[in-house]
Order: structure tokens, then sequence, then C-alpha cells
């Protein structure tokens, strides 16, 4: 599956795009198939958010959601993996498996 | 230290309110990102994984400890209560918001600071030896020179919109401690055979994916024509830089496609030229900034002894501190590299701490060292108890300077758009592997660089071991490095043969100490065998 993502134009947060709008949560993600450029144009457009850009991904096999296929993009999701506290989810003992 | 006088703040805040407008122009979208981006490097905000990063600029890693204090509220108000600081003696935020970064920049230049050339193709951060001005062995205070350079070439069009990224260096002792020939432009004080005080030039250096050891080009320089050579060498590099190839852009490149003796001619030649037109800067300007760098009221007749009955502050003492040039005074390292915390990273309370002991024992000032750790340049010997135990209780008394445990690292893939590797796990796992302090003793010194890619913001070209992240079908993978060194034997490190995963390059960087234990001979260091030995005798060891 193709799914898109970016950062958030005024924060920087990570999102990804959910279908109808912008998510921080990987999970969230939604198939864009072949609709990536169409709606990377009009989102950078409307100044929702920069950078954005699809990647591939498949449904993560653990049953959480969207599984980027790339490495960078699970620590994009994710947050630093040195730093779990300050990731999406501190308490997740498993979270940081889930990129590497 | 220098101060800003009023143009200084005035231009400071200028550009604040300039990248404020830009930001809200770009907020309201009235900018495309493709206008905005130039912008807002030009102001050290580049967008990362996670956010956006602001790199703060610490010219040559000069603090006081106001502006530490700062940093801290700023890492408290902005960011998430931490910042990095790098191996360009900058400091990094990694959280930070678009629409706050005008207000940062406006609480940065209340401090006579900014985020100006930590980004772009211009001068960046003019480095200097961390123990300027302090050190024993220097001939003099680099800082005012390294001043002087930045006052000059700030906002110089010929020096704004140059081919590629620019970096300098100044030192003052015979001892590198600022990795001099790694630099692009590198100026080592030194006096000729009448005393006079010069410069001796070196030019080409650089490590990212093309390394290069910078050459002498000039044995010895009248310190009144930097200006125009300066001049000289980028209008040479100006003249034939590829421009058309990015690869390809970066002063090393030209000098050493032309050779030493050819650009060192065509430098020579455009000297000439700038030297007749007279601008040089007059010696009344060098002198009103050297005011700010004179030394301070150093107390006489100070003990030089030091109570080491305490074992554990014995051990600190033994690892952390360098000889000052004043008697009875001492320069203090801070480790920034406790075992499995994150090198380089500090936090807002850490900084507070040191800002505190900056303030209270060290004539309000503060050095960042390339390495990535902190110096208190002046501290007398009598209050070195007192300093240690503060930063024993603020979680800042790792007694590991210059050992195996004290690593390099870039932020790698934990932060960067542009790694391929995470560098700071590596150097946990090689760091966790190296703790028990014997050991790292009996080692000695021996420097461990790790970058998260071929640009070596980790220095791992540098590297007594260097660690190189690469990107492997997706996989991350490590390359082992040996025999690289900063100092003033500058070498460059070479490749070992294949990579290794994250826990095979720990493996193999401990089968290759293990390989000098056994072979060291008295006296020698990591490095120093390795130059005895020869690559062949490392390789046996880690690959069997």
């Amino acid at each position: 599956m193709k799914i898109l993502t970016g950062n958030d134009l005024k924060n920087g947060r990570v999102v990804w795009w959910d279908g109808q709008g912008w998510s921080i949560h990987v999970e969230d993600a939604a198939d864009v198939g072949d609709q990536a450029d169409a709606i990377l144009a009009r989102e950078d457009a409307a100044c929702r958010v920069n950078g954005g850009y699809a990647i591939e991904a498949e449904p993560d096999p653990a049953g959480r959601g969207v599984r980027p296929a790339h490495i960078k993009d699970r620590i994009r999701a994710y947050g630093p993996t040195v730093r779990p506290d300050l990731t999406l989810k501190p308490a997740d003992p498993n979270a940081g498996t889930w990129v590497i | 230290m220098y101060k800003y006088d009023q143009y200084d703040h005035a231009m400071v805040r200028a550009r604040v309110e300039d990248f404020r407008d830009q930001t809200r122009r770009r907020l309201a979208g009235q900018m495309t990102d493709d206008q905005f981006k130039p912008l807002r490097l030009k102001n050290g905000l580049y967008l990362q994984l996670h956010a956006y990063m602001l790199r703060v600029a610490i010219p040559y890693g000069t603090l006081n400890s106001t502006q530490m204090r700062k940093l801290a509220h700023i890492a408290r108000t902005y960011d998430r209560g931490y910042g990095h600081f790098t191996t360009r003696q900058n400091l990094q935020y990694h959280w930070i918001k678009l629409e706050d970064a005008p207000d940062i920049l406006g609480e940065l230049a209340e401090v006579e600071m900014h985020a100006i050339q930590t980004s772009g193709e211009s001068i960046r951060n003019i480095s200097a030896d961390h123990y300027a001005g302090a050190a024993a062995d220097e001939i003099m205070d680099p800082r005012p020179w390294a001043e002087t350079i930045r006052q000059m070439t700030t906002f110089m069009p010929e020096f704004s919109y140059l081919p590629r990224k620019f970096k300098i260096a100044v030192i003052a002792a015979e001892a590198d401690r600022a990795a001099l020939r790694w630099h692009d432009f590198a100026l080592r004080i030194v006096r000729n055979e009448a005393g006079e005080v010069g410069f001796q030039v070196f030019a080409g250096g650089g490590m990212g994916r093309t390394p290069f050891i910078a050459y002498e080009i000039r044995e010895f320089l009248p310190t009144g024509q930097i200006l125009s050579y300066l001049q000289a060498v980028l209008r040479v590099w100006n003249r034939h830089a590829r421009r058309d190839n990015i690869h390809k852009q970066r002063m090393k490149i030209l000098v050493h496609e032309l050779g030493q003796e050819e650009f060192s001619r065509q430098v020579e030649e455009e000297h000439q030229h700038f030297l007749a037109l007279g601008e040089d800067f007059p010696q009344a300007e060098y002198d009103r900034i050297a005011a700010y760098f004179a030394p301070p009221a150093f107390e006489t007749g100070l003990p030089d002894e030091i109570d080491r009955s305490d074992p554990d502050f014995a051990v600190w003492l033994d690892q952390q501190l360098a000889p000052h040039k004043a008697p009875g005074y001492a320069i203090v390292n801070i480790s920034l590299k406790p075992i499995q915390g994150i090198g380089g990273d500090i936090t807002a309370d850490q900084m507070d701490v040191v800002a505190d002991l900056a303030e209270r024992y060290s004539f309000d000032e503060l050095r960042v060292a390339h390495t990535q750790n902190l110096v208190l340049p002046h501290v007398r010997k009598a209050d070195l108890y007192a300093v240690w135990e503060t930063l024993r209780d603020a979680g800042l008394a790792d007694a590991n300077l210059d050992l195996v445990t004290d690593i390099i690292a870039c932020p790698g893939l934990d932060y960067c758009t542009l790694a391929n590797a995470r560098s700071i796990p590596v150097a946990q796992k090689i760091a966790d592997r190296f703790a028990d302090p014997q050991r790292q003793r009996d080692l000695g010194e021996l420097k461990i660089k790790i970058s998260g890619c071929i640009n070596a913001c980790g220095h791992h070209h540098a590297g007594h071991i260097g660690v190189l992240g690469v990107d492997r079908k997706g996989t991350e993978s490590y390359q082992l490095l040996l025999g690289g060194s900063g100092d003033e034997e500058t070498s460059q490190a070479k490749i070992t043969g294949p990579g290794f995963d994250e826990d095979g390059i720990v493996d193999a960087i401990e089968r290759a100490v293990e390989r000098y234990r056994e072979v060291r001979e008295p006296g020698e260091r990591f490095l120093d065998t390795y130059r005895r030995v020869g690559m062949e005798g490392f390789k046996e060891a880690i690959y069997g």
C-alpha cells in the first residue's frame, strides 16, 4: 500500500494522511493508491503540511495498523529509539521492536 | 569575551524581525516551501525527522553563564527540556515549532546569540581550540582572530553566496585540539624566527563523502593580511568551483584537483591583487576586538597542591583536567558522555548547574568542545573539589575524557533526515561494553567517532576507530575504520573490510581493541600501535 507523510507546517510534527486530514498516528494512515501527487499538491497549497511524500507501507502483521517499509519512516512514526520517553508510545515496551 | 556594540545589537534584532516577517508570510501561504527554505536555513532552522531543528551558533565555542541559562530556558520553554552540543561547537534543539522560531531567535538576541551561518553556503561557525585563553601551551588566545574573521565575513556578499559551505578553525598551540586540518581553511598562530606573530595557513581539508586533509599553503602570513588572503582563497575557489555538481563543490575538491603547489600559486597571485587594494582591516579594529578577550584577573600566589584523599575525586582529577597557563588554576573538562547516556546531550537543569559553576568558579566563562563536551576554562585548584561535588550531584562527573567511552556520535537516524543508520545506539552499546572504568584507563587514549551517513558529522574519518553507518537495502549496516586522527599528526582512517550489523560492530571493535592490548608496546596508544603494526595486524583479529 502507498501512504502519505510529511511534517505539520506550523509545529513540525510528523503527520500521516488518514483520508480526510492529517493524523499524528501512523495507524490512521490510509492507502492513497494513485492519488498521492494530487493530495500532496492540494495539501501543500493549503499550507497544512511541509515536505510531504509518499511511501510504501504494509498492514502491520502484529495488528498495529500500518508499518512503513523503511526504517527511517518507522522512526519518524515512533520517535527517537534512544528516547522512548519522547515517543508517542512511551509506555509501550514493544514499540521499539516495531521500529527495528 | 566579545560584547555586542550598538551596531551588533541592531543588526541581530533586525535579522530576527526579518525572519519573523518571513515566517508569518510562510504560515499565511504567501510563500512556498521552496521560497522559504533558504531563508529559514540562513537562520539555522532545518526540518528534521520529528520536527524543526534549530542550530544555535556558539562562536568558537565560548559561552557565558547568562547565555547558558538562556539556552536552558529555551530548552524548557520551546523544546523538550534538553539540547545537543555538536561537533562544530554549536547547540541543536530537535523539537522546535516553526511558529515559535522567531521568538526563540529574539530570546537569543537578548543574550548576544543567534543562529546565523549555522547552515547554508556560507562561512560556518568558526571553531577554535576549546582551551583558548587558558591553555598552558598556547602562544596567544586565538579567539580574537576568530572573532575578527567572523566580523569581517558575516554578511559580506562575497562570503555569503559561496559554492558550498566553508569551515574555518583557528588555534594557537602546537597541540591541535580543533581538528585543524579537517577544515576548508585553517589557521595556526605561530611566531617566526624574528618573533613576529603570524598564521600558518592550511586549505582544502574536509570530511564528508570525499575526505581530504588540508595542505599547508602558506608557512607564515602576517596577521594583518588575513582578510586579503582569505579573499584571495575564496576568489580562486569561486573561479573554479564546480557549481554544477554538488558533490564537487567543496573547496577541498578544487584544492586537491589543482594540487598544493598550483592552488597556492593562484592564491598568492590573487593575494597580490587584494593587497594592492589596501582593504585589510586596520590594526585598531583588531585591537578593539582583542580587548574583549583580555585575560581574567587571575589571583597570584595560589597553591598548586590538591587534596586527593577522596578516591573518586582523585580519579576524576586525573582524567578531566588540563594544564592552565596561570599557576594555581586548572582547565576542567565536563564529560557529556555518561554510560548509557546520549553523547552531547544536556538537560536544561544541567545547563543551569554548569552556568552556576561558570559564574562562581570560572570567571563566568564556558567552552564547548568539538568533542561534544564542556569546559570550565579557569578554575582555581582550591575550588576543584567543590566543582566536582556539584558536577557529581548533577550527573556530570564521568571521568572518561579521551577514553574509549568518550565517543563522538552524530544524532544519526534517530533524528536526522540525511542519516542512513542510527549512531547513538551504537555509541551506547560500545560504551556499555567498555564501561568498566579500570578497563577504560588501561586502554588509555582511544577516540571512537561515529557517523550515521557519509556526511561525517560524527567525524568518523578522524577516529582512532571510526564507524560509518550505511543503508544496505533498508537495513542498517556499519563500516569499521581504523587509524584516523584530528590532532597535530592528522591522518585519515581506512576501512577495514566488510561491514557489520549493530551488534557485530561492537564485537568487531572489541576484537580490534583486544588486538591492541596484545601487541602494544609500553606507552603506546591505540593509534600508535595501529601506525606501527598497520591494518593487516588488526584485520586478522577483526575478521579471523
